[in-house]
């Protein structure tokens, strides 16, 4: 295919992207254990999402992709991380607004009601956010729209109407080939994202950005299920430091059996 | 109630992880049928049978299932798993790629990753890559579960006799192809299932000299890992990263060489039983989690450990 058969074919990629705890912080849960305390606490993009961004960025510089959509689901204030992702390269944004807590499945259901007004030819997401680590959003979307998914991607190659994947798995590396529309999530080695400039950042404050409500797509968001509560892992305890390798050797043979 | 456990397998062999699956599964309590899905994998299905406390084995061995498809695996196990009132697979690549898409066929809220079972509901996990541990209680009444292995000791591979029944259906959506598979390979054990893994770092300084471990690896019987530093230098490929973003594991020994223990590499192996740290830097944050630290030359300390094994 050519990139004057693309342009009329007009690919258009939707990006999903999530306001996270910035991967920098450290994490502190409250002390009533209720939760993890975000309060003044910095938040960015999720860094799987900025990937997702980049590629589809990548695509419409090759001239794979004509138009991205980017989208994101919460609070007013994930306007910020959309405004981001518009200075990255993004066309225009949609944020699906909710004070609510959204879980993995009702995000998809969300975003199954955008796919269904966008109709993308490609649909990316980060594999999970850095909060949850559920890594679910993107599978789910792939059941509810029936589409194809390649996950964990590292390699995303679009040709002749097909999408080759080339994912992370436990021990290796495999390639599989995908009908379109298909759901890929972004695995850390797909590509390094780049950094907005200036004059980008200028120009995304004037790219539309459309706000919706659950309300409006007629979804269901209500948990499904409860958080009990939110500990801090059991801290291990330091041991000592062995002055040679033969108290090391002694150490792990006699006294912790660990080695014959 | 009845618990069906998703079998983690090549098509040739059983892997490891299914049996800490087992184990989470036995930890909620019920009767445990197992299902082996693959093409021409009739002996992981023997092998299964094998598992202490299964009650059944329901094999599916279909071309449409030669690679685990998501798309096709799903529409299987969404099928059959109805009739369930759990569905686990461990949190391997493989049930985090289909498992969320039984759920949301099943409009269920999957529960990931889970380290502990607190009530037949109630499941802890960790989130923010270890820096909390949620506990979530589960309100939908088929419970789509991924289980972490290091959270469950494995039960016992032999001691079962389960009948083995095998499915007909087949479901092939024609969605995705398998195209090609590069997987590493090794004579040595995975690591995530290794009793004593030995891991490299930005230490190392290249790729080459990872051979000093290899050594201690061949009498250790260890498998070999690296922190993400030294396979983002492009040391040793990322298959062998262990951490937030690569492998969890949780041997009975671990040995961190020339790793200076960033978050991202101690979660990934801060379960272990023991944890030993050779590092020239006595600073490094790794010796305030090891059990035996040795402040020296990695050059000079590794072939020294091999001559005293």
């Amino acid at each position: 295919m050519n990139q004057i058969d693309q342009k009329e074919v007009g690919m258009k990629v939707l990006v999903a992207v999530k306001r996270v705890i910035d991967y920098n912080v450290k994490v502190r849960v409250k002390a009533d254990h209720s939760d993890v305390d975000l309060s003044n606490v910095k938040m960015a993009l999720n860094p799987f999402c900025e990937i997702a961004v980049e590629e589809a960025v990548r695509l419409k510089e090759k001239g794979v992709a004509t138009e991205i959509v980017v989208v994101s689901i919460g609070p007013k204030v994930c306007q910020e991380q959309l405004r981001t992702a518009l200075a990255l390269g993004a066309d225009r944004a949609i944020l699906v607004e909710t004070e609510q807590e959204v879980q993995p499945l009702a995000a998809a259901k969300l975003l199954k009601a955008v796919v269904d007004e966008e109709k993308p030819n490609l649909v990316i997401l980060g594999k999970q956010s850095i909060d949850g680590d559920n890594n679910q959003t993107g599978q789910m979307l792939a059941a509810l729209t029936g589409y194809s998914q390649g996950t964990f991607a590292s390699e995303v190659l679009i040709e002749e109407g097909k999408a080759k994947i080339t994912r992370e798995i436990d021990g290796g590396l495999q390639t599989l080939e995908l009908n379109l529309p298909v759901i890929i999530t972004t695995d850390l080695r797909l590509n390094e994202p780049r950094y907005a400039s200036l004059p980008n950042i200028m120009k995304a404050k004037k790219k539309p950005l459309v706000s919706k409500s659950p309300k409006d797509f007629d979804v269901d968001i209500s948990s499904r299920y409860e958080l009990l509560s939110v500990i801090p892992p059991a801290k291990r305890q330091g041991g000592i430091k062995v002055a040679s390798i033969e108290e090391l050797v002694d150490k792990l043979r006699n006294n912790d059996k660990v080695i014959s | 109630m009845s618990i069906l456990v998703y079998c983690e397998h090549d098509n040739s062999s059983l892997k490891g992880a299914t049996l800490n699956t087992v184990a989470a599964a036995q930890a909620i309590g019920g009767d445990i049928v197992l299902l082996v899905v693959g093409h021409n994998c009739g002996a992981v299905a023997e092998e299964a049978a094998k598992i202490a406390g299964v009650s059944k084995v329901l094999l599916a061995d279909n071309v449409a299932y030669a690679h685990q498809l998501a798309e096709n695996v799903a529409l299987l196990v969404t099928e059959l798993g109805k009739q369930y009132a759990y569905i686990l697979a461990a949190a391997t690549t493989t049930g985090k790629n289909f498992m969320p898409r039984v759920a949301a066929l099943l409009d269920v809220q999957q529960i990931s990753d889970i380290s502990a079972v607190e009530a037949p509901d109630t499941f802890k996990r960790p989130i923010y890559a270890g820096n909390a541990i949620a506990t979530v209680k589960s309100l939908d009444k088929i419970k789509v579960i991924t289980v972490r292995s290091t959270g469950f000791d494995p039960v016992a591979a032999e001691g079962g006799s389960a009948s083995v029944e095998t499915l007909d259906q087949v479901h092939e959506t024609g969605l995705s192809s398998f195209v090609s598979e590069e997987l590493a390979e090794s004579d040595r054990p995975e690591l995530t299932a290794a009793r004593v893994v030995i891991s490299g770092g930005r230490g190392m300084q290249n790729g080459e000299n990872f051979k000093i471990l290899d050594k201690v690896a061949d009498k250790l019987g260890a498998a070999i890992g690296a922190s993400r530093a030294a396979v983002d230098a492009g040391f040793v490929p990322n298959d062998m990263q262990v951490g937030q973003t690569g492998k969890i594991v949780a041997p009975e020994l671990y040995i961190a060489v020339g790793i200076s223990g960033a978050i991202q590499h101690l979660a990934g192996m801060k379960d272990s039983k023991v944890i030993v740290a050779i590092n020239k830097d006595e600073e490094a944050p790794i010796f305030q989690i090891a059990d035996y630290g040795l402040v020296a030359d990695l050059f000079e300390a590794v072939p020294k450990l091999e001559s005293l094994l």
